[in-house]
């Protein structure tokens, strides 16, 4: 999956590592994507997979590493890379409607000073049928369950109309039809030529639905087609348990940074 | 003037003696020295107790009630007045203890049932009652209730305000501060266990079965006590005598005790400074001591132990230096491997290998003062100690490289680097550590022979 | 054309009522409800050191220096969130009472060392002299107002995403935190202005009551901000009103208590959010209230020990 030249790649990300407080929580990933597709990210609690993300994205910073999409660094292309995020991070109270919401997701193309038109307005409402949300356009935000809130940063990211979309848990709190339509459309993008790297909590519907798995406890255990990459072993490898000596290595860096 | 002396030389002044004396050292009158001692007694109280008080605060993040009070209390006084017409004291304290109380149970009732931020349901109420209170005192205009008076307080007056207090002669004030001082001290001693546990994590302290919301009320109550008797020496500035000595202690120690100790001094020390300062200048006391309050948490920002700027850039620098110096040696140990002997290196090429950077310069001089380079003629050679050093390090990171092979999907060429870095912290234990979960421990993943260790 | 006295001391309380509303409800949304107060006391300092240098008591010359030292004010309080380990309660508490206490000891010496009747009037920067104002002062509401209400209009999408999703408006390319630093300065801008006019305390509260307010009226943030505008608005109508017919009432503080009143009502009144609406779960709350008045975040990592 590491190829030696890596400039026609989709996304690379080259010896990255991220730490917290100085204590190092992702060790040294390598990654290459060079074909549209859905890759799905597997591991356990802990393992680093919503960071991972957030530092492509460049929320969290990287101690050490490199990231280039399409050649060029995330920050010249940020117009083709969409993200969902888990949850948490937004005012659930903020007076804004579920349309409003997922107009944001055009803002990065309008640039500057320019409010979205009626052909934004029907992207957005296109979107959120697609995911199943075209009735609670009118919303307030706050007025969702967490699976609805979570469809509708969803439709966010496809009104970007992006080249490689990020999504981390994006079907947590979903239910199993809804799921389904959700994969689809996925799906669908993907044969559209769009690649989806997708952090998945269930391992059981991974082979279904996904063309390429990354196994990462705080480093990439195996990544490839999951075909070849989804074997019992290797899941041995990443679920069996932490490597109890990257927690004390992170823990020496720490005290030397701290006592020196 | 009169009435004055003729009070004093029926109740004494405490310390008088003490304070003639230190009156004839100075060439000053005993008059001046006396009403320094009350300034700096009265001004030293409050600061104890709000230091005291504000420690809590800080630690249950509430510091912003001593603002809000500060302003609230007004609508106190003003009610009272409003009610009874009249200026007495007691009441007046009640009144804006009252206020402090219906300031805190508003806030939190605008933010429940509103759904209100927090921060903005306490700025509504306490600008609506400051705003209420500025009403009412204004029309109040031609009697005693002075707003000026009222918002900054005068420590000088309170200072030189001596009225007799149990057979002493002694300023004013007193009589609310020293109370309130020894009731801050009970509640303290009281609930130390409940507060020590309620600041640091109410959710536990809650299932040990500690009433969590009556601690909260009754310190809310205190707080509102303290900020009220204060308020009548240094006016507004109580929110400076509240926090900043307690961000003071924060920012030097992570202990509880210490903590307390560390804000009371440097309460009092504001206080003291402040009214040499505004003697020197000619200015407003409080003003003052918060000013000196501020120069004192700049200075612990900057030089405090672990935590302070200073400190942090210090190791910063000294982890680099270190690691530009390992660089140094294990470049040099790499050389002397592939050509079989040692090779000196000229100093300038030292510091390349270091990297050149700041940390570069001193890596060599670091490396010298240790032992572990020897400098002759501007070449530099590693020394027996240094061999050893190098060996260790090389050792850490061909186990470190042979470890990441073994358990993380790298491709070769990508092994060096982290190596590189991480071979700066790992010890002889992680080396152990390392060998006994390699399956092949003989070689790296180039086939270079991992090191023994260095005797 | 003749304006009376009251005329014009309306339209300067009207004008910062709206543009306060306005500002303000970002700095409600974004929780810097009180970074206006604190502001507002840090340019007492900058209105000393104006004076002391100029020697000058012209408006404008003050103000400005107010306007540096709140900026000054702002930026230390975002340093501070950054070098050392005091939580935001703490730092805004830091920041106003040392740069307040710095006021105070400058407005004490320019007192002594210059015993003439204007100058540095600390009651008056407490609560104003709205009563005093001139058409200058109005001209510089005015134009604060225009300056800000255009600024809002123009960068109003971005402003919106960086209010609600800080995140997202940073991985969409947005340089989130020069768009923070421009609501500052918006922020402090209003503010300064409105202190001849309102004072201190006042001024903050302006900022933040109309826009509390507004939020019980609306779920569009839009409608907020003109709800907000408008609240501000008629509080300065109404309270100038008032102070006008009731001698020795000085009207800064009316200003406030008007708006208060409309915070009430809209807390009360307002349909779907108000109490009345909501009161079998109003009740609830008021007994839980009284019996927990705890702050809502006290997730530790305070780690102090004995």
């Amino acid at each position: 999956m590491n190829a030696p030249d890596s400039s026609g790649a989709i996304l690379d990300l080259h010896d990255m590592t991220v730490a917290y407080d100085r204590r190092p929580v992702l060790w040294n990933v390598d990654l290459t994507l060079h074909k549209p597709g859905l890759v799905a990210i597997v591991g356990p609690n802990g393992a680093g997979k919503s960071t991972l993300i957030k530092a492509v994205m460049g929320l969290v910073p990287m101690t050490s590493g490199l990231v280039t999409a399409w050649g060029r660094s995330v920050d010249e292309q940020r117009q083709r890379i969409g993200y969902v995020p888990q949850r948490e991070s937004v005012d659930w109270d903020f007076p804004i409607n579920v349309l409003e919401t997922v107009l944001m997701g055009t803002y990065g193309e309008l640039g500057w000073f320019r409010r979205p038109t009626a052909r934004h307005r029907q992207r957005a409402l296109k979107c959120l049928e697609q995911v199943g949300m075209g009735d609670f356009a009118y919303r307030q935000i706050g007025q969702l369950s967490g699976g609805q809130q979570q469809r509708v940063f969803l439709a966010r990211a496809l009104a970007q109309e992006a080249d490689l979309y990020f999504m981390d848990e994006p079907m947590a709190g979903v239910d199993a039809a809804t799921e389904r339509i959700i994969f689809d459309l996925l799906k669908t993008l993907r044969d559209a030529g769009r690649t989806i790297v997708v952090v998945h909590h269930d391992l059981r519907t991974v082979p279904e639905y996904f063309d390429e798995v990354v196994l990462l406890n705080v480093r990439v255990v195996a990544s490839g087609p999951v075909g070849r990459t989804f074997t019992p072993e290797k899941l041995q490898a990443t679920y069996g348990g932490r490597l109890s000596i990257l927690d004390t290595m992170a823990e020496a860096v720490r005290m030397q940074q701290e006592t020196e | 003037m009169n009435a004055i002396v003729l009070l004093a030389e029926q109740v004494p002044v405490p310390f008088a003696s003490g304070l003639s004396t230190i009156a004839e050292w100075l060439g000053q009158s005993r008059l001046t020295v006396e009403n320094a001692a009350g300034t700096l007694l009265v001004g030293g109280l409050c600061a104890a107790t709000c230091a005291l008080v504000g420690c809590f605060l800080l630690l249950r993040r509430m510091s912003l009630l001593g603002d809000a009070l500060s302003h609230s209390v007004l609508a106190g006084v003003a009610g009272v007045f409003l009610l009874t017409g009249r200026i007495d004291p007691v009441p007046m304290f009640l009144g804006a203890l009252l206020a402090g109380i219906v300031t805190a149970v508003a806030t939190q009732f605008i933010h429940r049932t509103g759904s209100v931020p927090e921060d903005s349901s306490i700025g509504i109420v306490f600008t609506s009652l400051f705003a209420f209170g500025v009403v009412v005192i204004s029309r109040a205009k031609g009697v005693h209730l002075d707003l000026d008076c009222v918002l900054f307080g005068d420590v000088a007056f309170a200072g030189m305000n001596f009225k007799p207090t149990l057979n002493w002669l002694l300023p004013e004030a007193i009589r609310t501060l020293v109370p309130a001082l020894i009731i801050t001290i009970v509640f303290l001693i009281l609930c130390w266990k409940e507060l020590q546990l309620t600041s640091f994590d109410p959710v536990h302290a809650a299932t040990l079965g500690f009433s969590v919301p009556l601690i909260h009320y009754l310190m809310t109550t205190v707080v509102a006590m303290v900020t009220v008797s204060a308020m009548n020496v240094v006016g507004l500035l109580v929110v400076a005598l509240l926090i900043v000595p307690a961000c003071i202690a924060r920012m030097l120690t992570d202990r509880l005790g210490r903590m307390l100790w560390i804000a009371v001094l440097s309460g009092m020390s504001c206080t003291t400074a402040g009214y040499f300062w505004a003697l020197r200048l000619n200015s407003s006391i409080a003003g003052l001591a918060a000013v000196v309050a501020g120069a004192e948490l700049a200075t612990a920002i900057l030089v405090a132990p672990k935590h302070g700027l200073l400190d942090r850039l210090r190791r910063s620098l000294q982890l680099k230096i270190r690691i530009a110096a390992e660089d140094v040696l294990a470049g040099l140990f790499r050389r002397m491997e592939r050509a079989g002997e040692a090779v000196p290196e000229s100093v300038p090429g030292c510091r390349t290998l270091a990297g050149n950077g700041v940390a570069g310069h001193f890596a060599v001089h670091w490396l010298s003062r240790r032992g572990l380079l020897v400098t002759a003629n501007g070449m530099a050679q590693l020394s027996d100690k240094g061999r050893r050093y190098a060996q260790g390090l090389v050792r850490s990171h061909r186990l470190w490289e042979s470890w990441l092979d073994q358990n993380f999907d790298l491709p070769p060429d990508h092994l060096h680097a982290p190596a590189e870095a991480m071979e700066h912290f790992i010890g002889p234990v992680i080396q152990r550590q390392l060998e006994d979960d390699l399956d092949q421990p003989g070689a790296d993943p180039h086939g270079r022979e991992i090191p023994e260790i260095p005797e | 054309m003749f304006l009376t006295q009251t005329t014009l001391v309306l339209w300067g309380t009207v004008l910062l009522g709206i543009t306060a509303g306005l500002v303000g409800t970002f700095a409600y949304l974004r929780r810097r409800a009180l970074a206006g107060d604190v502001i507002a006391h840090a340019a007492l300092p900058g209105l000393c050191l104006a004076f002391l240098i100029t020697q000058s008591r012209s408006m404008g010359v003050l103000l400005t220096g107010a306007l540096l030292t709140g900026i000054a004010g702002a930026f230390l309080m975002s340093l501070l969130r950054r070098i050392s380990r005091l939580r935001e309660d703490a730092i805004l508490g830091t920041v106003l009472s040392i740069a307040y206490g710095l006021g105070i000891a400058l407005t004490r010496t320019i007192q002594n060392h210059h015993r003439n009747e204007r100058g540095a009037d600390l009651e008056s920067f407490i609560i104003g002299r709205a009563a005093t104002m001139l058409a200058g002062d109005v001209l510089q509401i005015a134009a604060t107002s225009v300056a800000c209400s255009i600024v809002i209009v123009l960068m109003y999408k971005e402003l919106k995403l960086l209010s609600f999703d800080e995140s997202f408006c940073r991985v969409q390319g947005w340089p989130a935190t020069r768009l923070d630093l421009l609501l500052m300065l918006l922020t402090a801008v209003t503010v300064i202005t409105g202190l001849p006019a309102v004072g201190v305390v006042l001024t903050a509260a302006l900022l933040v009551i109309p826009a509390a307010a507004a939020r019980f009226w609306t779920d569009r943030l839009s409608w907020m901000m003109a709800i907000a505008a408008g609240i501000g608005g008629a509080s300065g109508a109404i309270g100038t009103l008032l102070s006008a017919r009731l001698d020795q009432m000085p009207t800064g503080p009316l200003v406030v208590l008007t708006a208060s009143t409309l915070f009430v009502v809209s807390w009360m009144f307002a349909p779907k959010r108000g109490w009345l609406w909501n009161r079998g779960a109003a009740q609830e709350e008021l007994a839980a209230a009284a019996k927990e008045i705890l702050p809502t975040n006290t997730a530790g990592d305070t780690e102090v020990v004995s």
